[in-house]
């Protein structure tokens, strides 16, 4: 094929001159699947990244971004592991929605070693928090109150049962020392903001959702944040909340977002975006996109990410049997 | 006067010659979405956010260009509802059963152009409501719990039979199939997939607009060809008739724009309702205080008004809560919602205060588009009424592209084609059954919300059924509910109880 013998040339040309200056691979057209519709987060990941890229110079011309819908990123992952495993110019765009799915086999017949993990662009730490008028004012008071009465506090959230803002609840209360984590109630709602806002009119006691949803009501002082459920404080307005480490919870839920990439996928091509987006990454532009959108610090990439996803995956199957979602 | 005053700094901004550009071109493009089968304001605004990232629009611009969209698909869906019987988009369904009969009548102009004056007085007033009440009307979103939610899902259920004035049996039917469909894909309260037989395609449960657009569009597109193949003439040419209604008509229906502005802004106003909700209420109230005579669904220019003045104020009643509060109140205010963050600003209770500039400048930039609307669609409604005069030859197959077209481009996915095939082979044969469409919709569209508010309250309240009649408002809104829909089927005639009986049945 034309294009491997380019890549040996590609490859001795490296070996033979300047390792690590030049790539062994230089992508052509690229692309990025955003497996929802156009205006949601992942669709936001391609985007935000692939002007990114291009801005840097990483990539020549620009990232297409295709929409492919359906299966909450299920059709998408059959899709690359069908009929496009060998494509070396596409990634696609991840989060913990994906690694929940993955665990939780809800897309038929796939695991997360059919693709590539390539690298993570940032993380939303989850919070959980109460209304202001709320006396509870710290976590352990708050579960502790559930221990004592479970059909007393309700958590809203903006994902369906068994979805991450669940999953966040149940990490914590398992931290909590809860036995029984199906004790802790928990109602789904249509996104996070519609969550805090039954938080405000009083139906539910406690919110779990991702610091940047919560952004806005806790600048007008409307919600109470008891934990930050992230590894250390984080900057800037949400300094000021302890994280649920610090109260003796050591809970962590990190709402990440980074790319897949296909199974079939060149090494070359791999360490190629798995370079680029390290670049990305430590660039001030993206430093801006991540501090515009309330995006935490997340910096994986390659086996170290690919890990991640595993640890986060296996932990996910062990909740999710624990509350009888899967067997 | 802070408000007028800062209504007035809006204004300087949206006044410049860029953004009135953005404006007039969102909302040509914009009335040409809503009227195309298909495309909806969601997916508008939701196609347009990458021409306006890559325009490098700076936030107010942006927002100004995709709201100019939001309202001009607004008005758009009543076209296509109006001349050919497909609604352009969700909220303008209710318009086809009025509008429809009115064009075949010979009065397609007089739809048209109150149908684009309630639309204009809707969206104009519930601007309005948006500049003075927003404060106060997010106290009323916040009395909404899950309880109340339910109860006017439940009245707006109650109010499904007289829909369909022919036959409730059939209405009653095609409610429960449409709650058969709503029920389709995860269950957000319990995380496991319903009827999706481990498809990956059915997960997401399958998607309103693709019902809308098979079951409207396609099955006309059927309804069609069997004419053509069983060697049928073509339809006879209608009447363009009119394309100004007379002051007296105006008159007729100002009532009627005036009690839809009314509801359909309250439901905009309420995060978890919506447009839809808001023009299918207007209709019925409408057709409840005014329609004895039977004259509503055989082209009543006031089943044309209340809809449409419905669906235009509960456009601009979801701003409330998405502005105020940073909570979308529909889809399209979901999109926009999206678009803000995407621009740093975060949306919230401080969005006022911190970025009055966006606010206001928005504001403004509703009430010019609105008045351009205005003044695009009258002159327009000359130019659509031709549309009727298109032969179906040619009529039908662009029908079939643009839904085909319209539905791949949003998602992408061959598997929504076919369901959409499968929705226009089940529109076909329900027409000839005579069983009406819109229960169907309504059904998949306020089944799932009814559905899950229930299980909320349940969860909450760990199943105490009690817990439903908590709270004076949802005990006030039953009592309407009762009293204003149910109790007359019982006591005024006694031919149609059975078929109320089955509704309550199957919408549980």
């Amino acid at each position: 094929m034309k294009f491997s013998t380019f890549c040996k040339a590609a490859l001795a040309c490296a070996l033979l001159a300047l390792p690590g200056t030049a790539h062994a691979f230089d992508p052509g057209s690229t692309e990025c699947i955003a497996p929802a519709n156009p205006g949601g987060g992942w669709d936001f990941t391609c985007r935000q990244v692939g002007k990114t890229l291009q801005d840097l110079g990483l990539i020549s011309g620009t990232m297409q971004v295709t929409n492919l819908t359906g299966g909450s990123g299920g059709v998408a992952y059959a899709e690359v592991t069908g009929k496009r495993n060998k494509d070396n110019n596409l990634i696609v765009a991840a989060s913990s929605a994906t690694s929940t799915r993955l665990a939780q086999g809800a897309f038929p017949g796939a695991n997360m070693d059919q693709v590539r993990w390539i690298a993570s662009v940032g993380a939303d730490y989850g919070v959980i928090a109460v209304s202001k008028n709320s006396p509870i004012s710290t976590l352990p008071e708050l579960f502790d109150k559930i221990k004592a009465d479970p059909g007393s506090i309700a958590f809203a959230g903006g994902s369906a049962v068994g979805g991450w803002d669940h999953l966040k609840v149940l990490i914590a209360a398992r931290k909590a020392g809860f036995k029984d984590v199906r004790k802790v109630k928990y109602v789904a709602f249509e996104g996070g903001g519609e969550a805090i806002t039954q938080l405000l009119a009083g139906s539910v006691q406690a919110f779990s959702g991702d610091a940047s949803e919560a952004k806005g009501f806790v600048d007008s002082g409307d919600i109470k944040v008891l934990a930050v459920l992230a590894p250390e404080r984080m900057p800037g307005d949400f300094a000021k909340f302890p994280t649920a480490r610090e109260q003796g919870i050591d809970a962590i839920g990190a709402n990440w977002r980074g790319f897949y990439g296909p199974g079939g996928m060149s090494d070359e091509a791999y360490k190629f975006w798995e370079e680029s987006i390290a670049k990305l990454y430590n660039s001030p532009e993206w430093k801006k996109v991540m501090e515009t959108n309330g995006l935490a610090p997340l910096d994986l990439q390659g086996a170290k990410f690919e890990a991640f996803v595993k640890d986060s995956i296996t932990d996910i199957q062990g909740l999710s049997r624990e509350i009888g979602l899967i067997k | 006067m802070d408000t007028l005053h800062a209504l007035g700094d809006g204004f300087l901004v949206a006044l410049s010659f860029q953004n009135l550009a953005l404006a007039a071109l969102g909302c040509f493009l914009g009335t040409i979405i809503g009227a195309l089968p298909g495309l909806g304001p969601s997916n508008g605004v939701a196609i347009l956010i990458p021409l306006a990232f890559s325009l490098g629009l700076p936030a107010t611009p942006a927002l100004i260009l995709l709201t100019s969209v939001y309202y001009g698909a607004m008005y758009g869906g009543r076209i296509s509802s109006i001349l050919i019987n497909i609604p352009g988009d969700e909220p303008a369904m209710m318009t086809c059963l009025d509008g429809y009969p009115m064009a075949q009548a010979g009065k397609a102009g007089e739809a048209l152009a109150i149908s684009g004056i309630a639309s204009f007085v809707g969206a104009f007033f519930a601007t309005w409501g948006l500049v003075f009440l927003a404060p106060q009307l997010v106290k009323v979103a916040l009395l909404f719990g899950p309880a109340e939610y339910f109860a006017l899902f439940a009245l707006a259920f109650a109010t499904i039979g007289g829909v369909a004035a022919r036959n409730q049996i059939k209405a009653a039917f095609a409610t429960g199939i449409g709650l058969l469909i709503a029920m389709v894909g995860v269950d957000l309260q319990t995380g496991v997939a319903r009827f999706s037989f481990n498809n990956i395609h059915l997960y997401d449960g399958i998607d309103f607009l693709v019902a809308i657009v098979g079951l409207f569009a396609l099955s006309e597109v059927f309804v069609f060809l069997e004419h053509r193949a069983g060697g049928g003439v073509d339809a006879t040419k209608v009447p363009l008739g009119r394309s100004m209604p007379s002051a007296k008509m105006l008159g007729h229906v100002t009532p009627a724009v005036t009690r839809g502005t009314i509801v359909g802004f309250l439901a905009g106003v309420l995060p978890g309702a919506g447009a839809s909700l808001g023009s299918f209420l207007a209709y019925m109230l409408e057709k409840k205080v005014s329609g004895r005579k039977g004259t509503f669904g055989a082209g009543d220019p006031r089943g044309v008004a209340a809809p449409e003045a419905g669906n235009n104020a509960a456009a601009g009643g979801a701003l409330v809560p998405m502005l105020a509060l940073g909570v979308p109140g529909s889809g399209t205010t979901a999109v926009l919602l999206s678009l803000l963050l995407a621009l740093n600003i975060t949306p919230g209770p401080l969005l006022f205060q911190k970025h009055p500039d966006v606010v206001w400048g928005l504001i403004a930039a509703l009430f010019i588009a609105n008045i351009m609307l205005l003044a695009l669609n009258l002159p327009l409604v000359k130019i659509f009424v031709r549309v009727l005069q298109v032969p179906s030859r040619y009529l039908m197959p662009t029908v079939a592209m643009v839904s085909f077209v319209g539905i791949y481009g949003i998602s992408g996915s061959s598997f929504d084609l076919l369901v959409m095939v499968g929705f226009g082979i089940m529109g076909w044969l329900f027409r000839k059954m005579d069983i009406p469409l819109v229960p169907v919709i309504l059904g998949v569209l306020l089944g799932k919300l009814m559905e899950t508010n229930l299980r909320r309250e349940l969860t909450i309240s760990d199943g105490n059924w009690g817990a439903l009649l908590d709270s004076p408002l949802s005990i006030a809104i039953w009592t309407c509910a009762i009293l204003g829909f149910v109790l007359p089927l019982f006591i005024g005639r006694f031919i149609r109880p059975a078929a109320v009986n089955n509704e309550a049945l199957d919408s549980d």
